[in-house]
């Protein structure tokens, strides 16, 4: 890119073709980059891998990247070590967990109350694991999307809150998002954690089931961030601050529902995500069908992508993502790698670019996390919030 | 003594959806030595062809979305039988950066010596580059054609509408492509677009 302090910056940003990065979208392809002096150029790319090395390489100038995988990055966990920034959140939640029709059946066979309560339906789950069990069926396979990810952590999450164990009594696998609904389908796979508008796509082909959103499990994660290398955001903090205003100038128009046919259409375009508009609608109005049978959950939680304090990125939530990988044994425990994951989320360079610090909204959890079992969060003692759960690899 | 495996017995696995460039591959790697080599397109179920397969290297190419797929076999766990390395060589990060622009990526089994698998990496990339060159002049002799169909079918209209020989017509179809610093091909398109409007 051409770095200036004044004048048109041109920047590359990969993306993946995923309802929350609607602020990227909307960024772009409408005025509020150019109005900033950027102008971006978009690169729709197929796998988490591939953006990863893009931005690792210097392809791309800033990448919209799974929260988890741009602390890994800097970790230099599972791949080669280089450190990102990360000035923005792009978006908090926007997953869910869908079963197919038999592991529907199934948990309703084994519940014990009403499966829209996680505690529950992870107690049925554990139910029809060890009914399977029993029978010497093959474990349930359930899907996620990348080893470093909120759908992978809030899967085990989730069903290691009703005594199933993650890596022993399911197969945890990873599929490409586009090819979820179809292995649910086919029966490859009995239920996956995706992001919009793949549940969706599932439930509309009558071969999906949605059991969770996302916030169900954890009330306040942070999915999708804007990373830059760290090297990079040092060399060019005004172009990073003007990024910084624009994407959080395009949040709040998301964000805002009289908007919502205008941004619909532009994030469904066919040159960004190529679905129904209608698709991508229902998903920013959080309203979701559920099932063949037409019923609809409604929750504000289900994919924030812009006001609420959503777009400040918050080390606490670096640290709950860092524990969950400590937790399933993707990374080790030491201090160092504590403020190595959480420095990576930099709330200051936000603020300072926008001109004020975003309050939390008056609804958001105590810890800041709100996941629905467990002790809250305590960022200072992850030792001992992981001491709480008997089920980990760590 | 070493017990890796020789070049010959070396197993590489190449993934990859385009069924030239596969096939591409797998004439450079006999070639190179490599005697020990499986194609495989289609990617779904690709964790349990990798098991079934059991490769030493496995190249993949950067339009599949199953990419991903690999990550979770750089993972210590159950569903995982054999640790898989994505290919780094930190000394060299030009090799890199010239695989991901070519399009193509290389998993080797952790703990393989790096040396040869550098030099499968840098035979693949040089076959994507060609490949992708091939590509190029196909689609470049393909619009030459529509060009000159295009520009054929111009004359004839000027032909028939001003009386000319088909010099004078390609002649004034160059003229006016000069003075309005065109090329030939648009300013017949122009011709016919005029001609159908005014039919």
């Amino acid at each position: 890119m051409t770095a200036r302090t004044t004048g048109t910056a041109r920047l590359t940003i990969g993306f993946i073709p995923l309802a929350d990065a609607a602020a990227l979208i909307v960024a772009t392809d409408r005025s509020f980059a150019a109005e900033e002096g950027l102008e971006i150029d978009l690169v729709r790319e197929v796998s988490w891998s591939n953006v990863r090395d893009k931005l690792n390489i210097g392809l791309f100038d800033a990448a919209h990247l799974l929260a988890p995988l741009a602390i890994a990055s800097s970790l230099g966990i599972g791949h080669v070590k280089v450190p990102l920034t990360v000035p923005f959140n792009l978006a908090l939640n926007g997953n869910a967990i869908t079963v197919s029709p038999a592991l529907w059946t199934a948990l309703s066979a084994a519940r014990d109350g009403d499966l829209a309560d996680p505690a529950v339906s992870a107690r049925a789950l554990a139910g029809v694991v060890a009914a399977r069990k029993a029978r010497r069926l093959p474990p349930l396979t359930l899907a996620m999307t990348f080893p470093f990810s909120n759908h992978n952590y809030q899967l085990r999450f989730w069903m290691a809150a009703g005594g199933v164990v993650p890596d022993d009594d399911v197969q945890l696998v990873v599929l490409p998002p586009p090819y979820m609904a179809e292995s649910l389908g086919n029966g490859h796979v009995d239920g996956f954690c995706v992001g919009a508008p793949w549940n969706s796509a599932a439930v509309d082909l009558g071969i999906g089931h949605i059991l969770h959103f996302g916030s169900e499990i954890v009330a306040r994660a942070v999915e999708k961030v804007l990373a830059v290398r760290r090297d990079w955001a040092e060399e060019h903090p005004d172009v990073l601050a003007r990024l910084v205003r624009a994407l959080d100038r395009a949040a709040s128009f998301v964000a805002d529902t009289a908007n919502r046919e205008e941004v619909a259409a532009l994030v469904a375009a066919p040159r960004r995500l190529n679905v129904a508009p209608e698709i991508v609608r229902r998903t920013l109005d959080g309203r979701l069908r559920l099932a063949a049978d037409g019923s609809i959950r409604a929750s504000d939680r289900y994919l924030v992508v812009g006001g609420r304090g959503a777009n400040r990125p918050d080390p606490v939530q670096a640290a709950w993502a860092y524990a969950q990988m400590v937790r399933w044994g993707q990374a080790a425990l030491s201090p160092e790698l504590l403020a190595a994951a959480t420095d990576v989320f930099r709330p200051e360079l936000y603020e300072a670019a926008v001109g004020a610090s975003a309050r939390a909204p008056e609804d958001a959890p105590a810890d800041g996390i709100g996941a629905f079992a467990g002790p809250l969060f305590d960022p200072h003692d992850i030792a001992a919030h992981l001491a709480a759960w008997p089920i980990r690899r760590a | 003594m070493s017990s890796a495996p020789a070049d010959a017995a070396l197993k590489i696995l190449v993934i990859d959806k385009d069924p030239i460039r596969r096939a591409i591959l797998d004439a450079g790697l006999h070639e190179a030595g490599f005697a020990n080599v499986i194609l495989l397109g289609e990617t779904s179920g690709l964790l349990n062809h990798i098991y079934r397969i059991d490769p030493d290297v496995i190249l993949i190419d950067l339009e599949n979305p199953s990419r991903d797929v690999l990550e979770q076999m750089f993972q210590v766990s159950r569903v995982v039988r054999r640790p898989i390395a994505m290919f780094v060589d930190q000394s060299d990060r030009e090799t890199t950066r010239a695989a991901v622009e070519a399009g193509v990526s290389a998993y080797i089994v952790d703990g393989l010596k790096q040396g040869r698998v550098k030099d499968i990496l840098e035979l693949c990339i040089s076959r994507f580059n060609a490949v992708a060159r091939l590509q190029d002049e196909l689609d470049r002799a393909k619009s030459a054609l529509e060009e000159r169909k295009t520009i054929d079918r111009a004359k004839g209209i000027l032909m028939q509408a001003k009386g000319l020989s088909e010099e004078q017509a390609y002649a004034l179809l160059r003229k006016t492509a000069m003075n309005e610093k065109r090329k030939i091909a648009e300013v017949a398109q122009a011709v016919i677009t005029a001609s159908e409007l005014l039919k």
